[in-house]
């Protein structure tokens, strides 16, 4: 070992122990991620306790200490909040299930070769790769009440279709509705990976045994998923949480804010009505809620591997 | 043979159902071509894929209505910064974090996970502050450093970790040998190796560049340090209405580029993908 350690120790630096040497080059190699996670991530979410804690005037540009003024804002007062929170968990109940169950089921089709199977791939995942905004503004365009192309389809088979983003219960499944089709190719991908590192001996002998299809997907192939199942929605949920660029651009939070979700309410406060404070604290209440949501998901998984 | 015939008439149905799916995935990059090429007349009348009359003019003018061109260069150049300091900066923090032994190491990577659970929302508004107190606002630099920095160089990272993980060690044995320093063996020994995962986050790492949104949304203000994604929502009438045939112009000019690139390199980038969802 002896004779090693001074075969590597160079020339350079003999002063320094093996090991010190070893840390001194981890700690550079690791240092500008580091600053930056401490400058751009760290700082900012200590800050933001420091924020939630003040009233800002734009004018005067000075911040007023009000103590837990925003939160009693939030929580009690203002009856917006609970409207947002309401529209973000809606959003994400209807996203997270049909996103994973239409991923699932496409994975299943998908992720044994056959005749055409890189071409529905390709297809399913291309949304994936396309930006939000250009996403939404086609999905707009489409949705259009009068001449828009979902609703000249539908007249087709004799469906008088809504003005989809002008009526807020519409506008919020339409919103859910082309996020999963956006998104959902991801989690598609994900399933397949982890089918295809399924042995198929085991779904083989099951089959021989006289399983049907149903009983070996039930018996043999969802129990093997689990832990995928579970990244999957933890990842699907945290994202739902923050969907805003799609909001944004489909339909700015409207109409009578029934598309309004926490992001999209962070936004608006801080960045356009300039309520830096409320929005400060409106960030960390979200903060909260995506942790608790993650440590929930993270139990469950681990009580699973047990 | 008649079990035959039924998987083949599974198959089938399967097959259609699937095409039936593909549509809402499909048809919007259509309409969104075709709409490009539309009069606002058209636009608004009777629905058809292929234009009546082709208004190649509306490409045009999507280059006088804004700056378009600028814009598009904006994005790209962004993107291929950003890419090109992540794949540095995660790799040099990857290899470590997967190859020396280091006190700290196991606290670090507890923090970096926090950073992947935490969506950008939460912390813009004392990045907007610190952005502003840096003077750096309207310009390109946070487009830059919040996404290096980020989130989403913590996914670099973690990918970079776990494919480093998987090196031999004699290799690094080797070269130490050879008197490399441990900078030489990342750079002439791990570097060359981990091709496949560059690879895989330089195409994660560009298109989330690509098409990042909330932040160029706060941070720029004037039109020629727009990027693309503000650029194309950008396309509105004065009484803010959208122009269509524009919009959608623009956004086929935006979209087809990065399509065309994706149907050449599907495999790879799915597989990127597939990779990042490992992560957790």
């Amino acid at each position: 070992m002896a004779s090693r350690d001074n075969a590597a120790r160079p020339a350079s630096a003999p002063w320094l122990s093996l090991k010190a040497r070893e840390m001194l080059e981890a700690w550079l190699f690791v240092s500008p991620t580091l600053i930056g996670f401490l400058v751009f991530f760290l700082g900012p979410l200590v800050a933001i306790f420091y924020y939630s804690t003040t009233e800002w005037n734009l004018l005067s540009q000075q911040a007023t200490f009000v103590g837990l003024r925003n939160f009693q804002n939030a929580l009690l007062e203002n009856p917006d909040f609970w409207h947002v929170v309401r529209n973000s968990v809606i959003f994400a109940l209807g996203l997270v299930p049909l996103n994973m169950a239409l991923a699932l089921s496409l994975a299943l089709a998908l992720s044994r070769p056959f005749f055409g199977v890189v071409f529905f791939r390709t297809v399913f995942f291309a949304p994936v790769v396309t930006s939000a905004i250009a996403w939404a503004i086609v999905w707009k365009f489409m949705l259009q009440g009068e001449g828009g192309a979902v609703n000249q389809m539908l007249a087709w088979i004799g469906i008088d279709g809504p003005n989809w983003l002008r009526e807020p219960n519409w506008a919020m499944a339409a919103v859910i509705v082309t996020r999963v089709i956006k998104m959902v190719g991801l989690n598609m991908i994900l399933y397949i990976a982890a089918l295809q590192s399924i042995p198929r001996d085991y779904e083989e002998a099951a089959a021989l045994e006289g399983a049907s299809r149903w009983q070996v997907f039930r018996m043999i192939t969802w129990p093997l998923l689990a832990p995928t199942t579970l990244v999957i929605m933890v990842l699907t949920t945290i994202g739902s949480f923050k969907v805003f660029d799609h909001i944004y651009q489909m339909t700015g939070g409207g109409p009578e804010n029934g598309t309004l979700v926490l992001a999209f309410y962070i936004y608006q406060q801080g960045f356009k009505f300039f309520n830096v404070g409320y929005a400060a604290a409106l960030a960390l209440i979200m903060f909260v809620i995506v942790m608790a949501l993650t440590l929930v998901q993270v139990m469950l998984r681990r009580k699973e591997m047990e | 043979m008649t079990q035959r015939r039924t998987e083949i008439l599974y198959r089938i149905c399967w097959t259609m159902a699937l095409l039936l799916l593909a549509v809402p995935f499909v048809f919007p990059f259509l309409w969104m071509i075709s709409g490009g090429f539309k009069s606002t007349t058209e636009i608004f009348g009777a629905p058809t894929l292929i234009p009546r009359v082709w208004r190649f003019e509306n490409f045009a003018e999507v280059f006088t209505y804004q700056p378009f061109a600028r814009q598009y260069f904006n994005s790209l150049y962004i993107a291929a910064t950003v890419t090109v300091l992540t794949l540095f900066i995660a790799s040099l923090a990857g290899y470590a974090l997967a190859r020396i032994r280091f006190a700290g190491a196991g606290l670090l990577m507890l923090f970096l996970m926090m950073a992947l659970m935490v969506p950008e929302e939460v912390t813009i508004i004392p990045n907007f502050f610190l952005i502003r107190a840096m003077g750096l606002i309207d310009t390109h630099w946070p487009l830059i450093l919040l996404p290096v920095f980020g989130p989403q160089g913590v996914v670099a990272t973690f990918l970079m970790r776990q494919f480093f993980l998987a090196l031999p060690r004699e290799l690094e044995e080797a070269g130490k040998m050879d008197g490399l320093s441990r900078f030489g063996v990342w750079l002439k020994i791990a570097l060359p190796m981990a091709r496949p995962a560059l690879a895989a986050v330089a195409i994660i790492t560009f298109l989330h560049s690509w098409n990042l949104f909330l932040e160029p949304l706060i941070f720029l203000s004037s039109l020629e340090k727009f990027t693309l994604p503000l650029a194309l929502s950008n396309f509105n009438d004065s009484y803010g209405l959208p122009l269509w045939n524009l919009q959608l112009a623009a956004t086929s000019l935006a979209v087809v580029p990065i399509l065309i690139i994706y149907l050449i390199a599907q495999r790879q980038i799915i597989e990127s993908f597939a990779l990042s969802g490992v992560k957790g």
